[in-house]
């Protein structure tokens, strides 16, 4: 269980004053589930992720994973991000067992898991590529395999697709559902995307406009096992996605004003 | 039907044609390259034959081709008044070498150590700075008073020389280090030392060899001053000979020698650059060499 107790987070920014990511934020994600956290530009939503996989601390309050405090990386987390950071000068197969092989596990066993988890995200045949020889969807399908081959309890993934054209981002989000349904880790999915958010998750979290809060909590039943490019499709997911783009859109409108001004400002 | 065949068959070897004439141009442009470089060797080498033979220019300060080439093979052939021309390579080699191994490795050592803890970073950056400012060369007038006309002066020479160059990439290669391959490896279960090792160090890999290219010629550069200012053997003090005894074919078949040493040096750089970042795409490598 994932749980975030009254957090705030500062920054102190370059030129000297101090930005707040996070106010006051109460959240809390069961294990097992799928929790996508949607808001508008510069709310804090990666803060969030960052701040449950152990970058970075709390300014005020607690993150707590399983009921212990979260000090520094923990070994069950996984992260993927946002902008490819697999090893640019390892192959394929040398960057999906890199995680076995810093944790000490030789590297012939290392190789051989790697090659189980290529084959499940499709990429025999790849093993010896670097990552630049590949596809923007090939080197996330790398990514997944790189974190789900320490087969993580709490996987983030700070809007992993959005790098994607639409076709590849809906094959990769069936993929990264059936790798879930694989492990069960309890994952925690930053996006902008509400689409993206209802079709993949259990529990949609809307943050207001930075200083990013909880504003609202919506549970996602619909039926699983899903196909991402279809369920969008269903009356229920419109019901929905109406629903929390009420909710959505005032932050959106919100965060969106004070760009402009911000500008207008430097102006 | 056949038609069909017809025009799938010109559509083929009008491709071959057009291949042909796409590989014909590019033939034509290399043999272009070629004989234009060879016509430079020829004007410049040719001018400066006819030029001291007609007496335009002085043969006793500037030398003669031919000459230069005599004093070359009666070099390899008889050897130098300090013994045989290869052991005068020979030295020069091993120190340029020794220094330059010994200086990459601080270079690396220490431009990573500094990239990455800005608190060092912070304590010696001036310092390293003034020394950087100090021409260096100047320094082998020092060491070889101190440490004499044997091999430490040259190498401490090419160490000092090779160091900052190395050092200044290596530093700058550590801190540019992306910043979500060091999240990912760490959270992946990359200990400190991992992180520097398998993160850090290949990912400035791409600066160091850079400056490797540079820092060989110094190396070059500090074994040859600091046999000039004085040595025992080495290819420096043959031309501190010539030069003493007015033989500046001499001067300039040293030269030579030294730059067939250089360019064969550089190629093996190139080499091992290639082999090290086989990972890059190739845009990024290739069209350095034609």
């Amino acid at each position: 269980m994932i749980e975030l107790r009254a957090v705030t987070k500062r920054f102190r920014t370059g030129d000297g004053n101090v930005h707040t990511a996070l106010e006051n934020l109460n959240l809390t994600i069961d294990d097992g589930e799928f929790c996508a956290v949607v808001g508008p530009t510069g709310c804090g939503k990666s803060t969030t992720a960052t701040l449950i996989a152990g970058l970075e601390q709390p300014s005020v309050g607690d993150v707590l994973v399983d009921g212990e405090p979260v000090h520094g990386i923990g070994a069950r987390t996984g992260f993927v991000f946002q902008q490819d950071a697999v090893l640019p000068w390892r192959t394929v197969l040398d960057n999906v067992a890199a995680g076995p092989m810093f944790r000490g596990v030789r590297r012939a066993r290392a190789h051989e898991q790697a090659r189980d988890w290529l084959r499940r995200v499709g990429l025999t045949g790849f093993e010896q590529r670097y990552p630049h020889q590949l596809s923007g969807g090939m080197r996330k399908r790398v990514a997944l395999a790189q974190s789900f081959i320490n087969e993580p309890a709490v996987l983030l993934l700070d809007e992993p697709f959005s790098a994607l054209d639409v076709q590849t981002r809906s094959i990769m989000s069936d993929e990264l559902l059936a790798l879930w349904q694989l492990t069960r880790p309890t994952v925690v999915f930053i996006t902008h995307d509400l689409e993206e958010a209802i079709a993949l998750a259990d529990k949609v979290v809307v943050l207001s406009a930075g200083p990013g809060t909880v504003k609202a909590v919506y549970p996602i039943d619909l039926p699983r096992p899903r196909t991402v490019a279809e369920i969008r499709f269903d009356p229920h997911f419109l019901d929905l996605y109406q629903r929390i783009w009420d909710a959505l859109r005032d932050e959106v409108r919100v965060a969106y004003a004070r760009q402009t001004e911000s500008l207008e400002a430097v102006r | 039907m056949t038609a069909q065949i017809q025009t799938k068959q010109t559509k083929q070897s009008k491709q071959a044609v057009v291949e042909a004439a796409g590989t014909n141009r590019g033939r034509q442009r290399r043999i272009g390259v070629y004989a234009a470089r060879i016509a430079v060797f020829v004007v410049v080498f040719g001018g400066w034959q006819l030029c001291t033979q007609l007496k335009i220019v002085d043969e006793f300060f500037f030398g003669q081709p031919t000459k230069i080439v005599k004093q070359a093979i009666t070099w390899f052939r008889d050897g130098t008044p300090y013994g045989s021309l290869w052991t005068q390579i020979g030295v020069t080699l091993e120190e340029t070498v020794l220094g330059f191994v010994i200086g990459v490795v601080l270079g690396v050592v220490l431009g990573i150590a500094l990239g990455r803890v800005p608190f060092l970073a912070a304590v010696f950056g001036p310092y390293i700075k003034i020394v950087n400012s100090i021409p260096r060369i100047v320094l082998g007038a020092i060491l070889t008073v101190a440490f004499g006309l044997g091999l430490e002066s040259k190498v401490l020479l090419v160490i000092v020389l090779v160091f900052f160059s190395v050092f200044f990439n290596a530093f700058q290669g550590a801190r540019e280090v992306d910043r979500n391959l060091i999240a990912n490896a760490r959270i992946l279960g990359a200990s400190p030392g991992q992180v520097i090792r398998q993160v850090v160090l290949p990912s400035a890999f791409t600066w160091i060899l850079a400056s490797l290219h540079v820092s060989f010629g110094f190396a070059l550069i500090g074994a040859i001053v600091g046999e000039y200012m004085g040595a025992q053997q080495g290819l420096g003090l043959l031309i501190a000979q010539s030069q003493n005894t007015f033989n500046p074919n001499g001067v300039f078949a040293a030269m030579f020698v030294i730059a067939i040493i250089a360019l064969v040096a550089e190629g093996l750089i190139a080499l091992l650059e290639r082999r090290l970042l086989a990972w890059r795409p190739p845009t990024a490598t290739g069209a350095a060499d034609a």
